[in-house]
């Protein structure tokens, strides 16, 4: 095991560096001159030679990378143009907005998908296996800021039981914080949970034939034994692949839904920079977005390696 | 055998019409639609349906039928090239990675683990940042997000395909490694990548909305079904209807779209039928 994790920690580490260059040379190379951007058409020629210095871009670009690879493993993501205050210090404060979000989306996302799988699974083409593929196609294929758009028409511009968006922050209660991430989580965790709903169905169906399921029951095991001990435990691999894609895709998601419910998190810091032209911050929240999205994906990776040993040792 | 008889199969049946809707009405917005889908009109804004205009008319009075038709257009355009993109580096990188094996493999791998950090909307925030927001930029935005599953699927296949007898024989025959690849190992391939293919197109649709929606991807007057939604919010308790057909038509492409993927997935793999 200890092996396993190793390899996977050195492949973790390579895979960040990729993250890195990427947002480096997207940010540094395809336009050519970040220092023009910032200036834009207004800005005099000597003022924008004046910030290239500033900025460091007349150095050779490995030296550029090093430097900001450097001081981005210390934390520091330079600062932000718009606010005049570090780009890390941005990010931990619109952190509290949008980590809250996915989680609360994912929760939702587990608590609906993984009992409707199983219940699908083991009522195979009867009734309610047929439902609950029906809502999950439906949930697959709207849009989770329609759904949210049409949260927001039913529940606050008809029955106007809650704002419409808007988050006055955690210092305000966490009863009335959750109640404004609520409506944007369900949103958020219903796309989410229809995908998994069907990996979970499948996986478990995929068991169900086996063998030592058949063994199970013809040895006169509960119905429930063979279900929980047999049949969900051996077909978590697959669904915690799923589910582990989907968390990075929560994180993504919950940048939509920030807009539709103005949600001041991560993505309305980078939607709003890209209008002020503050490349630090895009770079920094893309890098740390992209980053978390990777490390998630590791710690899956991760969790194989627990949950089965035959993968340790190939 | 559903093999043989496709259309007795009733997700790909449905799947098949739905999607045979959408091309029909972007094909038919392209010749007409009832009204130009940019013409304003100050005296009808923010009505409801109609008579004259049956999906009603935005803030500008624009007919939103005319303009949910001609949206088919941009949401197919930019999805049928997204996935273009994600296919063709993918199978790049899963071939190249599959058929050298050793460090490079290592390396594209780890390269192909980092783009997957790198979701649509990321993408997109990024090229924004440097580039004009507009088609462009979702089509490549959403294109590099399927790169990693196009890449390991080629990938394993390669793996699986490179020991088989007939490759071995091949090149035991004298072919080379680019015969090798696109003569033998390629073509065997493509069954899962079709499938992918298809399932990604519905992924895409959506993606391109969400881009819309942000601002980052299709830019007004171009009509463009998540740029519509963004539109529509504004106006939510003055037309609420105005909200619900372009998403409506997003909701209904997808179902479509994903049925004909579910269908051909059975269809083509008579494991899982």
């Amino acid at each position: 095991m200890r092996r396993y994790v190793a390899r996977r920690v050195a492949a973790l580490a390579a895979t960040l560096l990729f993250v890195s260059l990427l947002v480096f040379l997207v940010i540094r190379i395809l336009p050519g001159d970040p220092a023009a951007l910032i200036m834009g058409i207004e800005g005099s020629r000597e003022a924008t030679e004046r910030l290239r210095e500033s900025m460091g871009l007349n150095r050779p670009l490995a030296v550029q990378y090093v430097d900001w690879l450097v001081h981005a493993l210390r934390g520091d993501l330079g600062r932000s143009i718009q606010y005049d205050v570090p780009v890390g210090e941005l990010i931990l404060t619109r952190l509290p907005v949008t980590l809250p979000l996915a989680l609360l989306a994912a929760a939702f996302m587990v608590a609906v998908a993984i009992p409707l799988g199983l219940y699908a699974a083991t009522h195979h083409r009867r009734g309610g296996d047929y439902l609950a593929m029906i809502v999950s196609q439906l949930g697959i294929s709207i849009p989770q800021f329609w759904s949210g758009l049409l949260l927001i028409l039913f529940f606050s511009v008809t029955l106007g039981w809650v704002r419409s968006g808007g988050f006055d922050g955690w210092s305000a209660g966490v009863w009335a914080a959750l109640r404004a991430l609520l409506l944007p989580a369900v949103a958020l965790g219903f796309f989410q949970a229809a995908v998994l709903v069907r990996a979970t169905r499948s996986a478990v169906l995929d068991v169900l034939r086996e063998d030592y399921v058949r063994t199970a029951r013809a040895k006169g095991l509960r119905e429930r034994v063979v279900v929980v001990k047999h049949t969900f435990r051996n077909a978590l691999i697959p669904i915690v692949t799923v589910a582990g894609v989907q968390l990075g895709q929560l994180m993504a998601g919950a940048i939509v839904l920030e807009s539709v419910f103005a949600l001041p998190g991560l993505g309305r810091l980078a939607l709003g920079a890209i209008s002020a032209r503050d490349l630090p911050v895009v770079q920094g929240v893309t890098l740390f977005v992209a980053s978390s999205i990777v490390v998630i994906n590791f710690a899956v990776d991760v969790a194989y390696g627990f949950l089965d040993p035959r993968i340790r040792y190939e | 055998m559903a093999r043989r008889r496709p259309f007795r199969h009733v997700t790909f049946t449905l799947g098949a019409g739905l999607t045979l809707a959408l091309v029909a009405t972007a094909a038919l917005s392209l010749v007409y639609t009832p009204v130009d889908p940019l013409a304003m009109s100050i005296t009808s804004r923010l009505q409801g349906p109609s008579g004259g205009h049956p999906f009603g008319t935005d803030q500008f009075g624009r007919d939103v039928l005319s303009r949910v038709m001609t949206g088919a257009v941009t949401s197919i355009a930019v999805g049928l090239i997204a996935v273009g993109i994600g296919a063709a580096v993918g199978m790049l990188l899963g071939l190249s990675s599959g058929y050298a094996g050793g460090w490079l493999d290592e390396i594209l791998m780890r390269l192909v683990d980092a783009v997957q950090g790198f979701p649509a909307i990321l993408s997109a925030l990024l090229f924004t940042a440097v580039f004009s927001p507009g088609m462009l930029v979702s089509m490549t935005a959403i294109g590099i997000a399927f790169v990693p599953a196009f890449a390991r699927l080629t990938r394993g296949s390669v793996l699986e395909l490179r020991e088989r007898e007939f490759v071995v024989a091949a090149r035991a025959l004298g072919g080379g490694a680019g015969r090798l690849v696109l003569r033998h190992i390629l073509p065997n391939s493509l069954p899962p990548l079709i499938v992918q293919a298809t399932t990604s197109f519905p992924v895409a649709i959506l993606a391109e909305a969400a881009l819309a929606y942000l601002g980052l991807g299709t830019q007004p007057p171009y009509p463009s079904w998540g740029l519509m939604l963004k539109e529509a919010q504004n106006f939510l308790s003055l037309n609420p209807w105005f909200a619900v057909f372009p998403g409506g038509a997003i909701a209904l492409t997808v179902l479509g779209l994903n049925f004909l993927g579910d269908g051909l997935r059975d269809l083509l793999d008579p494991k899982t039928a």
